[in-house]
């Protein structure tokens, strides 16, 4: 592990959707083993900044990136890259979970089966994940069952436990609890709170009230544009920006 | 009259439009099943279904039966069908998994759908020049080739449809695992098998079902097809030249080789409906 405690580094990034600019020059660092919340109104660009960390951003068609992102260093938009191998360190829990169509087992094996992760016994490694996200209990006399069988809130954790097989070192969420019954929500929620002991989490939220209990430091976006970003304590008590106050206080967004 | 009866008169009336749509298209559709299982039944023999015909095909004896047609056909159909999907789905699979949403995507549709369009005798006419070219003869294996490309347009357009349907979530989900974009057919494939079922059925039904492709290509024979390289009878085909015999008892003969093309083709649809829920055991909705 090196020094840096930023463990990534966005600068002058620009995103375009055709001819519209979703994002003009941020710049900004994610500290690492913190929970970083990107927060601000409906189409401020926070799912596309979440996006851009991991490249995903460029399944959509006509889309164009400027700048870079450092993962420990490396811009992972330079030529060259491989960009399975950023998905891998990178990963994503999206706002509704979407189980791959296969079992349960499966589900988690898949990561590890094309990565070539498999060091000791695959049936451990499904356990363990499982187990990570408190799912095991629920799950081990249907491993070999669809993962459609599961509930929602069952199949997010799911997700979560597919995500972390793949060994990322840094998980991006994407609301990942909006979709969630309040019980499957909560223990989502808790579960990413966990993690940050061995993750970097960076999450996307509109609740603001999820973002105080969870996140460490927090990134405040208006129509594109990096307002304010900072630890929580400070956003949250003293914001410096007007436009942050307005937000926090429900005046706007 | 208020505007809330007439509003209720309005949706009386058409709706009765459209049942009588309805009810004619399914009364016509079973006047068909009728007419050819009435009269196919009455000259259906079990000698007709377990014997080659005998004594010419063309002025058409009475002898023998139509084995040789039903194993031709199955063999053109399943062999064309087997063709057709060997080609289109790595084509599908580059639409969906590289071109994605880009104007050369588009354009591969577009030229799917014309090839559609375009009628079988003129792939048959085509593949009869070719076939002359290079000095190969009307065959089994010419029958499969031509049929394949009257199937192939139908089987890509129809799997096509099927995998547009996929929520973009599945795609981006497996990508954020840091998949290939091969890994991705396969996560495609597993999330499209039943609609795909559904395509390579269509396709073997317009196969087996088509006279023109094979005519030239195919030809016909009294024959058992027992070689790719010689020519083969098919179901279409005997009807067509039991239907142009001057003789009545040839005739109704053409009526049970419908009968049997219709019951093979229901037969396959059921069988495939049976097994769609054993392929959709894992599709995510």
């Amino acid at each position: 592990m090196d020094s840096v405690v930023s463990q990534l580094s966005i600068q002058d990034l620009n995103v375009w959707y055709g001819g519209q600019h979703a994002l003009k020059n941020i710049t900004l660092e994610i500290p690492r083993h913190e929970i970083t919340a990107i927060i601000g109104p409906s189409g401020c660009g926070k799912t596309t900044l979440l996006k851009s960390l991991n490249r995903l951003i460029e399944l959509n068609p006509h889309t164009r990136v400027t700048g870079q992102v450092l993962l420990d260093g490396e811009n992972i938009y330079a030529p060259g890259v491989d960009v399975t191998q950023i998905r891998a360190r990178v990963g994503l829990l999206a706002q509704k979970p979407f189980p791959l169509p296969m079992s349960i087992y499966d589900n988690v094996a898949y990561g590890p089966r094309i990565h070539g992760l498999k060091n000791g016994r695959m049936d451990d490694l499904v356990q363990h994940y499982l187990e990570a996200v408190e799912l095991w209990d629920e799950v081990k006399d249907r491993l070999k069952s669809p993962a459609t069988g599961l509930s929602v809130g069952q199949q997010q954790r799911l997700c979560l436990a597919r995500a972390l097989a793949v060994k990322p070192e840094i998980l991006l969420c994407d609301e990942s609890t909006s979709a969630l019954d309040p019980i499957s929500a909560r223990a989502v929620e808790r579960l990413l709170s966990s993690l940050k002991n061995e993750y970097t989490v960076v999450m996307v939220t509109h609740a603001l009230r999820q973002a105080h209990r969870m996140a460490d430091h927090v990134i405040f976006l208006w129509l594109g544009e990096l307002v304010e970003q900072g630890p929580a304590e400070q956003i949250f008590e003293h914001p410096a920006e007007a436009r942050t106050q307005a937000y926090l206080s429900g005046e706007i967004g | 009259m208020s505007r809330s009866q007439r509003r209720k008169l309005e949706e009386r009336f058409f709706k009765a439009v459209m049942r009588v749509s309805l009810f004619g298209a399914l009364l016509i559709l079973s006047l068909i099943v009728f007419t050819v299982v009435q009269k196919g039944f009455r000259a259906l023999s079990w000698n007709m279904l377990t014997q080659p015909s005998q004594g010419g095909y063309y002025l058409g004896g009475d002898e023998g039966g139509i084995l040789n047609a039903i194993l031709g056909s199955l063999y053109l159909a399943a062999g064309a069908t087997g063709i057709a999907l060997a080609i289109g789905l790595p084509v599908v699979f580059y639409l969906h998994a590289y071109l994605g949403r880009s104007p050369l995507a588009n354009t591969t549709r577009l030229v799917f759908d014309v090839l559609w369009g375009i009628p079988s005798i003129v792939y048959g006419a085509f593949a009869f020049l070719l076939m002359l070219e290079i000095g190969m003869r009307a065959s089994l294996l010419a029958g499969m080739l031509t049929l394949a490309l009257v199937e192939l347009p139908i089987l890509v357009r129809a799997m096509d449809e099927v995998m547009r349907l996929i929520p973009p979530d599945l795609a981006e989900s497996t990508y954020s695992l840091g998949t290939t974009r091969l890994e991705l057919t396969r996560i495609l494939l597993r999330q499209t098998l039943p609609g795909l079922a559904t395509a390579i059925l269509l396709a073997f039904g317009r196969g087996i079902g088509d006279a023109a492709a094979v005519l030239f290509t195919a030809g016909y024979t009294d024959a058992m097809p027992t070689s790719l390289s010689r020519p083969t009878a098919s179901l279409p085909l005997a009807i067509f030249f039991q239907l142009s015999s001057p003789f009545p008892s040839v005739q109704a003969r053409a009526y049970a080789s419908a009968l049997v093309l219709t019951v093979m083709i229901l037969t396959i649809s059921l069988l495939a409906r049976l097994s769609l829920r054993q392929f959709s055991k894992h599709v995510i909705r």
